[in-house]
C-alpha cells in the first residue's frame, strides 16, 4: 500500500509567502489571547488547595448546595465544578494565611460529610505560594535550556541557519499551543507543561528529518542543477509519506490518551494533539521557508560537509 | 550483506531474554502483607518473633498465607480484607519497639527476587497515599542554636564562678556583658574553648559571639538532617510501609507515605513540632504578682498548664527533648494516673543531676511546645537530687494523651519547626483508576499503530511492530530494574514515546522503498535503507533526548516523572527500532541469494539479486 508517493515534487516553497503570513497571523492571535486572557494556571502554579471528592449515591451532588455550604468557610472565591458527572466534584480553594492545609481539607470534608454522608475524598492537592513561584521559574529555566540545547546541537550538526529556523518554527508551535490554552481557558498544569516541553523536542525532531534530506539533496549529483527552492521542495516531498505516517501514529497514541486517559491525562493529551498538528505544519511550512529567508544556499551545506570530512581525515 | 554475525544475534536475543526476566515480576503482581521490623539495636526479629506473631494471628482468628524473613524483617502475607485487623493484632501482641506496617510484597517467585527483579515502583498517584513537602524554618533553627549556645555559656560561667550580666541575643550573635575587664580576661579563653568555630570579639566589657557563614551553613544542613531523622522516627511509629523521606532543595523535606489512608493522623503526627523543655519556675511571689498584672519581667514568660494554673517560667532552657533516650507511657505508681516515663542520655542525666542539686526546694516546669504553643505539662518541686536520668512526667488527661506525648518525645524533637508547603493526597481507588486508564490508552494506541503498520508495510510492518513491542518490553524492564518511580505522567510518556518510536521504523521502511524505486536490488535496498536512515534517526532522537534531559534536570514533580520515562524510552527505541528490527529482516531475507521481492507494501519492477559470489565452476 502506498499513500503518499508523488511523482512530481510539490512546490511548497512557492507558497512560502502565504504560509508565512498564515503563521504570523495565528502567532499574533495566540500572543493576543495569552496577553488578554492569560493562562488558566492550576494550583500547582498559583498555590491553593484542590480537592476532588466522590459521591457514592446515584444522584450525585448538588453543586449549588456544596457551594453554599462551603461559603461558611469564608474563604473568598471557592470554585466548585463537576468532573464529568455530578458524582465527582472538584473544589478549588485559594490560600489563606491562618489555616494550614491539613486543617483546611479536614474542615471541608467535615462540612460536606454533614450534608451528605456518602461523600469520600479522592484527592487533595495543596500547594503553598512559594512552591508555585519556584515551579514557574523551574519551568522557564527548563524551557530556555531546552531551546539553547537544541540550537547548539543543530548548529553543530548542520549549520546556524538550520538551528535558527528550527527554533523559530518551534517557538511558533509552543506559542500557538499556549494560545489555545489561553483562548479556551483550559487548565494549565505541570503535566501540560511537560507536554508542551515534550512538543519542543518532538517538533524539532520533525524539522531535523526534513533538514537531513535537504542536506543530503545538496550533496546528490542529480540535484546539482536544481535551485535551492527545488532542492527543498524535493526534500519535503520525499519525506511526506514518513511525515504523515509518523505523526499519524503518534497522533493515534495521543488521541487514544485523550479518549481513554481520563481527566488526569486530558490536559497533557490536548497539548500534544494540538502540538503534533502544528509540529508538522511548522516544520514543513515555517522552518523551510525560513531557511530560504535566511539565505541558505548550496555552498553553506556543501562547505560544511567538506570541512567535516577534512576533520575526519 | 544482510547478515549479523552470530555473536550479534546472540547478544540481541540475550538482551531480550534479560528484558523479559526483569519485566516478569510486573505480571505476578503484589499481595498485601504485614511487615514487622524494629529500629532498636536490642531487639532482634527471629523465630521467637515469628512464634508470637503466629499465636497472635491464631488468637484473632486471622488466616495468613505464609511468613518469611527478608532483610532483617518478618513479612506475613494476608488477604486484603484482613490486613488492618492483622496489623492491629500483631501490633498489640508484640508491644513496644516493633514497627508493624502494612506493606505489599511481590508475588513473583523467589529466583526472581534473588536476581533483584522487582515490579515497577509505582508513584503515589498510581497507588494512593499522602505526599508532603515541608519547609524547614531556618530562622528558628538559628535561634535555637543561639539559645543552646547561651545555655552552654551560662553553665560554663557558673561553673567557673564568673558573674555576667544577662546574655543578649541578636539575629546571629550573642552579647555577654561582664562586670569588669578582669572577669572578661578570665572568661575569654574559656569561651573560646567552649564555642569552637564561632567568632569572638570584645568591646568595652562585652564579648560578642558571632556565627561565621560556614557555621551557619552547618547549622542549616544539620537542621534539615535532624528533622529528617525525626520524621523517620515519627513515620515509623505510624506504621506505613516504604515511606520516602528525603531532602528536596536546601531547606525542604519531602515525605511520601504510600497507601496511607488516615491522612488526618499522618498530618497530625508529622506536622507537629512538639519539643520538651525543662525550665525553672520563678519562686518570687512579687514578681509573679507583677507578671499576673501584665508586667512580665525580662527573661521570663507566663505559661499555663491544662488546668489553667499560671507559672512564671524562666526563658532559660535547662534541658531539651534532644537529651531524651526513650519515653514510655505508663502510670504513676501511687495515684495510678497516666504518666510518661523518660530516660535521659548521659549528657542529659548529668545536666539534670546538676540542675536538681542546685535547685533543691524550687519548682521546675516541664514544658511541651507543640505547634508554636507552650504548655506546662507538669511542675514538680525538686525534693532531692535526681541522678540516673530517670524522670517521670505526669499531668496527662488520659492514657491516649500519655501515649501521644510519649510518641512525640520518643520520636525526637525537631531542630526547627516545619511548615507543610505542599500536600497531595490520592485515594487508593483513584490510583487504581489512573493505572487502568493509563494502560488502556497505551494499549489502544499500540493496537492502532500496529494494525496500520502491518497493513501499510506488510512484513516489514510486522518487523516494526515486533520491534515496537520489544521497545515496550525494554522500557518496562529498565523501569523495573532501576526501580524508578512510575507516575501517571510516566505512563503518558510511555504512550508518547511508543508513538514517536515508530518514527524510526517508518524512516527505515520509507528509505527501503525509496531505494527499491530507484532500482536497487532487494538486498542492497535493505542495507542502504537501514544505513541511510540511521543518521536521521540519530539526529532526531538526540534532539528529543536533549529536550528530555533538560526536563529531567530542571523539571520537578510530574515533569520529572515524565522526563525519566521519556528519556529512557528514546534510548530503548533507538536500539529496538534499528537493531532488533534489522535482526528480523536479516533472518528473513539475509540468507536468500536470489531475492526478488520484499514484502514492504510496494510493487516495483523486480530486480533479481545476483548471487553474491560467482559459482566457481565457471572459472
Amino acid at each position: 500500500m502506498e499513500l503518499f508517493h508523488f511523482k512530481r515534487d510539490i512546490p511548497f516553497m512557492s507558497y512560502g509567502k502565504l504560509t508565512t503570513a498564515i503563521s504570523l497571523i495565528t502567532f499574533i492571535l495566540a500572543v493576543v489571547f495569552l496577553l488578554t486572557r492569560g493562562l488558566n494556571l492550576s494550583v500547582e502554579f498559583t498555590g491553593g488547595t484542590l480537592m476532588e471528592v466522590e459521591y457514592s449515591q446515584q444522584q450525585g451532588a448538588d453543586l449549588n448546595q456544596v457551594r453554599h455550604s462551603l461559603d461558611s468557610l469564608g474563604m473568598g472565591e471557592i470554585q466548585v465544578q463537576a468532573l464529568g458527572t455530578n458524582k465527582h466534584i472538584m473544589i478549588r480553594l485559594p490560600n489563606t494565611e491562618n489555616l494550614s492545609s491539613a486543617q483546611l481539607s479536614n474542615k471541608v470534608m467535615d462540612i460536606l460529610k454533614k450534608e451528605r454522608s456518602d461523600v469520600s475524598l479522592r484527592q487533595v492537592e495543596f500547594i503553598g505560594p512559594a512552591v508555585g513561584d519556584e515551579l514557574v521559574s523551574n519551568g522557564l529555566t527548563a524551557l530556555v535550556v531546552v531551546i539553547l540545547g537544541i540550537i547548539a546541537y543543530l548548529a553543530m550538526r548542520f549549520e546556524w541557519r538550520f538551528a535558527i529556523s528550527a527554533i523559530i518554527a518551534n517557538a511558533h508551535d509552543i506559542v500557538i499551543i499556549l494560545g489555545c490554552f489561553a483562548f479556551f481557558q483550559w487548565e494549565f498544569s505541570l503535566t501540560v507543561l511537560a507536554g508542551v516541553l515534550a512538543i519542543l523536542g518532538y517538533s524539532v525532531n520533525e524539522s531535523v528529518v526534513v533538514f537531513d534530506r535537504i542536506r543530503e539533496n545538496f550533496r546528490k549529483g542529480s540535484m546539482r542543477n536544481k535551485s535551492v527552492n527545488e532542492v527543498i521542495d524535493n526534500a519535503i516531498t520525499a519525506t511526506m509519506g514518513r511525515t504523515v505516517i509518523t505523526h499519524g501514529s503518534t497522533e493515534a497514541m495521543v488521541i487514544s490518551m485523550l479518549i481513554f486517559g481520563g481527566a488526569a491525562l486530558k490536559g497533557f493529551a490536548t497539548a500534544l494533539t494540538i502540538g503534533i498538528v502544528f509540529g508538522i505544519y511548522s516544520s514543513i511550512l515555517v522552518a523551510s521557508p525560513l531557511l530560504l529567508m535566511l539565505g541558505l544556499n548550496r555552498s553553506n551545506v556543501v562547505k560544511q560537509e567538506s570541512e567535516k570530512e577534512e576533520i575526519v581525515v | 550483506m544482510n547478515r549479523y554475525p552470530l555473536w550479534k544475534n546472540l547478544l540481541i536475543i540475550f538482551t531480550i531474554i534479560v528484558a523479559i526476566i526483569y519485566t516478569l515480576p510486573n505480571l505476578y503482581g503484589v499481595t498485601p502483607a504485614i511487615q514487622i521490623s524494629t529500629n532498636r539495636q536490642s531487639l532482634v526479629i527471629n523465630e521467637a518473633t515469628e512464634k508470637t506473631v503466629t499465636e497472635a494471628l491464631q488468637k484473632a482468628n486471622i488466616a495468613h498465607d505464609g511468613m518469611f524473613f527478608a532483610g532483617g524483617s518478618l513479612k506475613v502475607r494476608v488477604s486484603d480484607a484482613n490486613k488492618i485487623s492483622a496489623r492491629d493484632a500483631i501490633d498489640n501482641a508484640l508491644g513496644e519497639g516493633y514497627i508493624v506496617a502494612q506493606n505489599q510484597i511481590a508475588d513473583s517467585p523467589e529466583w526472581l527476587e534473588k536476581i533483584g527483579a522487582k515490579p515497577m515502583f509505582l508513584g503515589l498517584d498510581l497507588r494512593g497515599g499522602v505526599h508532603f513537602t515541608m519547609q524547614v524554618d531556618m530562622k528558628a533553627a538559628l535561634e535555637k542554636t543561639l539559645d543552646r549556645y547561651a545555655g552552654d555559656v551560662r553553665r560554663q560561667l557558673r561553673s567557673l564562678g564568673i558573674r555576667s550580666g544577662t546574655i543578649r541575643k541578636t539575629a546571629d550573635s550573642l552579647v555577654i556583658p561582664f562586670q569588669d575587664a578582669a572577669d572578661l580576661q578570665k572568661a575569654y579563653p574559656e569561651l573560646q574553648k567552649l564555642l569552637e568555630g564561632a567568632t569572638l570579639s570584645t568591646e568595652d566589657n562585652n564579648v560578642t559571639i558571632t556565627l561565621p557563614e560556614t557555621l551557619l551553613q552547618q547549622i542549616r544542613t544539620d537542621a534539615v538532617k535532624q528533622n529528617i531523622t525525626t520524621l523517620h522516627n515519627r513515620v515509623n511509629e505510624l506504621g506505613t510501609s516504604e515511606p520516602v523521606i528525603q531532602q528536596a532543595g536546601a531547606d525542604r523535606i519531602v515525605v511520601q507515605l504510600p497507601g496511607m489512608t488516615d491522612t488526618a493522623k499522618a498530618k497530625d503526627i508529622i506536622g507537629r513540632t512538639a519539643t520538651l523543655e525543662v525550665r525553672m519556675v520563678s519562686m518570687d511571689a512579687t514578681q509573679f504578682a507583677q507578671a499576673q498584672a501584665g508586667n512580665v519581667p525580662a527573661g521570663y514568660e507566663l505559661l499555663k498548664d491544662k488546668e489553667g494554673h499560671s507559672y512564671l517560667v524562666s526563658k532559660q532552657v535547662e534541658l531539651t527533648g534532644d537529651n531524651i533516650n526513650s519515653a514510655q507511657a505508663g502510670f504513676e505508681p501511687q495515684t495510678n494516673r497516666p504518666a510518661v516515663n523518660l530516660a535521659l542520655d548521659g549528657a542529659g542525666s548529668s545536666i539534670f543531676a546538676d540542675l536538681t542539686a542546685a535547685n533543691k526546694g524550687k519548682i521546675m516546669a516541664m514544658i511541651l511546645i507543640d505547634q508554636g504553643k507552650s504548655e506546662v505539662i507538669t511542675a514538680p518541686r525538686i525534693n532531692d537530687t535526681i541522678t540516673g536520668g530517670r524522670v517521670q512526667i505526669t499531668g496527662m488527661q488520659g492514657t491516649a494523651e500519655a501515649n501521644d506525648v510519649a510518641l512525640l518525645l520518643r520520636a525526637g524533637s525537631l531542630a526547627a519547626p516545619m511548615e507543610i508547603v505542599e500536600e497531595r493526597t490520592i485515594g487508593p481507588s483513584l490510583g487504581a483508576e489512573n493505572i487502568a486508564k493509563g494502560i488502556n490508552s497505551t494499549v489502544w494506541g499500540f493496537v492502532v499503530v500496529a494494525v496500520f503498520m502491518m497493513i501499510y508495510y506488510r512484513l516489514f510492518g510486522v518487523f516494526s511492530t515486533i520491534a515496537l513491542a520489544c521497545n515496550l518490553l525494554f522500557l518496562f524492564s529498565i523501569l523495573s530494574a532501576l526501580q524508578a518511580t512510575l507516575t501517571l505522567p510516566g505512563i503518558a510518556a510511555m504512550a508518547l514515546t511508543l508513538g514517536m518510536a515508530i518514527d524510526a521504523n517508518v524512516l527505515i521502511n520509507e528509505r527501503i522503498r525509496d531505494e527499491l524505486r530507484e532500482g536497487k536490488k532487494a538486498q542492497v535496498a535493505i542495507k542502504e535503507g537501514y544505513d541511510h536512515a540511521w543518521n536521521t534517526i540519530l539526529d532526531s532522537n538526540l534532539t528529543s533526548l536533549i529536550a528530555g534531559a533538560a526536563l529531567l534536570i530542571f523539571g520537578s514533580g510530574p515533569v520529572r516523572g515524565f522526563a525519566i520515562v521519556h528519556c529512557l524510552g528514546i534510548i530503548t527505541s533507538i536500539y529496538s527500532s534499528v537493531v532488533v528490527s534489522r535482526m528480523m529482516a536479516n533472518w528473513w531475507y539475509g540468507r536468500r541469494r536470489k531475492l526478488q521481492h520484499l514484502s514492504i507494501g510496494i510493487r516495483v519492477p523486480a530486480v533479481v539479486d545476483a548471487p553474491e559470489t560467482l559459482p566457481s565452476v565457471k572459472e
